[in-house]
């Protein structure tokens, strides 16, 4: 019986072209805008590392002014100072930890071709490697003990190896970064991170590191990081004043296996920050926080307002061309009412005139959502031409392309189940009078 | 016009009347309040900066190696530009406005106060920078050579004298006397005097509370190993200098590397692009809602046309006119696009608390919704038209004949 429905349906819909028409190019302009905007604002707040997001905590300390919160809400700064990241490190009192930040340093190419360039890259401990496990094309990470030693190595990311070496296995090679060579010990596959997670405070839609170097050897470069750095009050002249500073530079992640190592290193953090005051610093109420990872990607904004307010207009935009079907189709069904009496007539249900007008909405549901899918993917390749930023989230993936098609039908079908229940109502009899 | 008939109708066919009222009551939220989004972006984009921004760019250059020579490096680079033909003005600066990167520090008027006066962002730059910026001094003069004073990276600033733009001052000397007065940078001491008043000058974020507020801190200090030129041209000859710059440059100390040529022109495109695409794609559910609404009012039009083409012809063979049968689908459309746009004033109001609640976003004004008010009877009118024609073409002749 269904296919025999979907026939008629389809028979239906080519009667009257034109009605037919509009219908369809409503569904797929409504369901076009809203998919569009969905996945990218899906895409932007997915979580990055499901398989242990929970596992993974961002460290805030709340050391500013005693007069005057970080942010005007009372949250603590978004990063930390070197000197405590110095001090949680050698405390070492999570199952992993480093704190990391970002680092441009020039690069002057063995291969004389190639004229000297800039690149931005990250220093941290090993322990990064282990926490946000990106996979290794060649080689693997430096090891604790290389930490300790301010060994002279570096992890290349896939891009910068594809520059020097034409992406091969340059494991062992040398590469001469602001006059100092460092040994290559490990080069990452290609690292598809939607947002970069682990460092919000300087753009969650940037281009991808391009190197990593142990945290202790890049400290020895006596170089400021590239990234975002905030005081609020003069960190004094010089480098060492400035690592003795409360100004705030650095990302601190730890990685805790269990609720109970949460609560202990909370613990840990808390007792840290009292022993401190002590010293004079941290003036303000305790105010540390522990944010695993999704929580820190909505602390941090990652899915901006924009999006949000775009994404909830275009499914307002949506209701609109729902209402426009229900409209289209109560019209189309009442022509129909003279069709209907005469199949009531000859011993058809309520149910089985019910069932048809479904089946015939949901292939106008059916054709607009692959329509609105043809129209999603340009509404992508647009947003991606709009936002240079937005490459890594402004794409089609398998679910959203299923949820297209199925809200497609469902918006249809629920637009329709008004027509329907009226077209189900014509008595047979008044109908088949002339 | 005859109203009453109309009315009671459309009273026997409701669910329509709803269904048409209702899309257009959305039509009318979604597009007062993508409209007033929009127009806020284009006026923040179409803020001034206080630079010359046609004919200024901007470029990096960082040192590689132990004995990079920061110092003297800035000092050639300055001299080897102001020498160059078509080179206006040069001068070295952290940032610049548009740029998104830069520092910012709080200002007071009494040393060690609590909360600063206001905060305001630093271009340390050197007795060129006025010029280089091309923006207008109102009061007082520009740095002196002498004042510059050379500073390690990672040193306090502390400058004796500054140059503020007029709102920075206005923010910190209400009464408009900021020239000769005396304030304290972070927590001061020492002081700084203000030396001299810009016109305008805005800070390096766009979405900045204080954009208006800039400093002019005389320092020559390099980040590290690395510097920043801003390098305004004679009129017209941008592109030809900044080609020129890059290779004469590159080649003058090759201890080193210079970074991408920037006009201020690609600076302020980058600046504002979020904005833009924003306006854009509300742009575009704008262009697409309206044309749906336009579409669906034809669709239920015409069905009703066709509906009531026994009607027509009687009421034509009854000695109706042609204009009487397109008065009566034209009145009628009015009177549905009335009730769905005044449902749809409530919405509108309703869709801009939600805005402001959320994200902080300022009132719809007022003369939003009585101008949409006009655009949608006009788009009803428009679009009913086609088939108000058609019905009023119907022949009398209809009615006589069965079905």
């Amino acid at each position: 019986m269904f296919t025999y429905y979907l026939q008629l349906g389809i028979r239906s819909l080519r009667r009257n072209p034109i009605l037919t028409l509009l219908m369809v190019i409503g569904i797929a302009l409504g369901i076009a805008a809203s998919m569009t905007t969905l996945t990218v604002m899906y895409l932007m707040g997915s979580d990055p590392i499901p398989w242990k997001s929970d596992k993974l905590f961002y460290v805030q300390l709340d050391n500013w002014g005693v007069d005057d919160a970080f942010y005007d809400d009372g949250r603590p700064p978004d990063q930390v100072t070197y000197r405590d990241a110095k001090a949680l490190m050698e405390a070492g009192k999570a199952d992993k930890q480093s704190a990391m930040f970002k680092l441009n340093l020039p690069v002057q190419p063995e291969n004389a071709e190639i004229k000297p360039f800039q690149s931005l890259g990250r220093v941290a401990y090993s322990d990064f490697f282990g926490m946000f496990e990106p996979e290794f094309a060649f080689g693997g990470p430096w090891d604790r003990r290389q930490d300790a030693e301010h060994a002279r190595v570096v992890v290349l990311g896939k891009d910068l190896n594809e520059k020097l070496f034409g992406g091969a296995d340059s494991v062992g090679r040398t590469v001469r970064l602001s006059g100092t060579d460092y040994t290559i010990v490990g080069v990452l596959a290609e690292w598809n991170l939607r947002a970069k997670y682990y460092d919000l405070t300087n753009g969650a839609f940037n281009d991808p590191d391009e190197f990593f170097m142990p945290y202790t050897t890049g400290m020895d470069l006596r170089q400021r990081s590239t990234g975002n750095n905030s005081c609020f009050r003069s960190p004094g002249d010089g480098w060492d004043s400035y690592l003795d500073s409360d100004c705030v530079w650095q990302q601190f992640w730890v990685q805790l296996d269990s609720p109970e190592r949460v609560a202990e290193y909370k613990g840990f953090l808390d007792s840290y920050v009292n022993e401190q005051k002590k010293l004079g610093r941290f003036e303000r109420p305790l105010n540390n926080r522990l944010s695993d990872v999704n929580t820190w990607m909505a602390d941090q904004r990652v899915v901006s307002r924009d999006v949000e307010v775009q994404t909830g207009l275009a499914f307002a935009f949506l209701a609109v061309c729902l209402v426009n079907t229900i409209g289209l189709l109560l019209a189309k069904f009442s022509r129909k009412a003279g069709e209907i009496g005469l199949r009531r007539a000859l011993g058809a249900s309520r149910r089985d005139v019910f069932a048809q007008y479904i089946i015939e909405s949901g292939v106008v549901g059916l054709t607009g959502g692959v329509l609105g899918l043809l129209l999603t993917g340009l509404g992508l390749i647009g947003v991606r031409a709009l936002y240079s930023q937005y490459k890594t989230v402004a794409q089609l993936d398998w679910t959203m392309v299923l949820l297209t098609v199925v809200l497609a039908i469902v918006a249809a079908i629920i637009a329709g189940l008004y027509p329907t229940w009226r077209a189900c109502r014509v008595q047979p009899a008044a109908q088949l009078k002339i | 016009m005859e109203i009453r008939p109309i009315f009671s109708a459309l009273m026997r066919s409701k669910v329509s009347m709803v269904l048409i009222g209702l899309q257009v009551a959305l039509t009318l939220a979604i597009v007062c309040n993508a409209l007033f989004i929009i127009s806020q972006r284009l006026e923040q984009m179409n803020r001034p900066s206080g630079m010359n921004e046609a004919d200024t760019f901007t470029f990096g250059s960082t040192g590689f190696g132990q004995g990079f020579d920061a110092f003297a490096t800035q000092a050639a680079d300055l001299a080897l530009l102001r020498q160059m033909p078509g080179v206006a003005a040069a001068a070295p600066t952290n940032s610049m406005p548009l740029s998104g990167g830069g520092w910012s520090t709080g200002v007071s008027l009494q040393p060690q106060q609590k909360t600063p006066t206001t905060s305001t962002t630093i271009y340390i730059v050197d007795s060129h920078a006025i010029d280089a910026f091309d923006t207008q001094l109102v009061a007082g003069r520009a740095f002196k050579p002498e004042e510059i004073e050379r500073k390690d990276f990672g040193d306090r600033l502390q400058p004796r004298v500054v140059i503020v733009s007029k709102a920075l001052g206005d923010a910190l000397f209400p009464n408009g006397d900021a020239l000769g007065k005396e304030v304290y940078l972070g927590e001061g001491p020492p002081t700084a005097t203000i030396v001299g008043v810009v016109d305008r000058l805005q800070q390096p974020w766009t979405n900045s509370d204080t954009i208006e507020n800039a400093m002019l801190v005389p320092a020559f200090m390099p980040y590290g190993t690395s510097t920043r030129y801003l390098v305004r041209t004679e009129p017209g000859r941008r592109d030809e200098v900044m080609k020129e710059v890059e290779v004469k440059l590159a080649e003058a100390n090759t201890g080193r590397i210079i970074g991408r040529m920037r006009s201020m022109e690609e600076t302020r495109r980058n600046a504002y692009s979020q904005d833009r695409a924003m306006a854009i794609i509300l742009g575009v559910v704008i262009v697409a809602l309206l044309g749906i609404t336009a579409l669906g009012i034809v669709g239920m039009a015409s069905f009703w046309v066709a509906q009531r083409t026994r009607q027509i012809g009687t009421r034509r063979a009854l000695g109706a006119t042609k204009a009487d049968i397109l008065r009566y689908f034209q009145t009628e459309n009015f009177i549905i696009t009335t009730f769905g746009l005044v449902l749809g004033a409530i919405l509108a109001y309703g869709f801009s608390l939600w805005l402001m609640d959320r994200y902080q976003s300022p009132r719809l004004p007022w003369h939003y919704v009585p101008i949409g008010f006009l655009c949608l009877w006009a788009l009803g009118q428009l679009a009913v038209l086609g088939p108000a024609l058609r019905a009023s073409r119907v022949p009398p002749a209809v009615a006589t004949r069965a079905v």
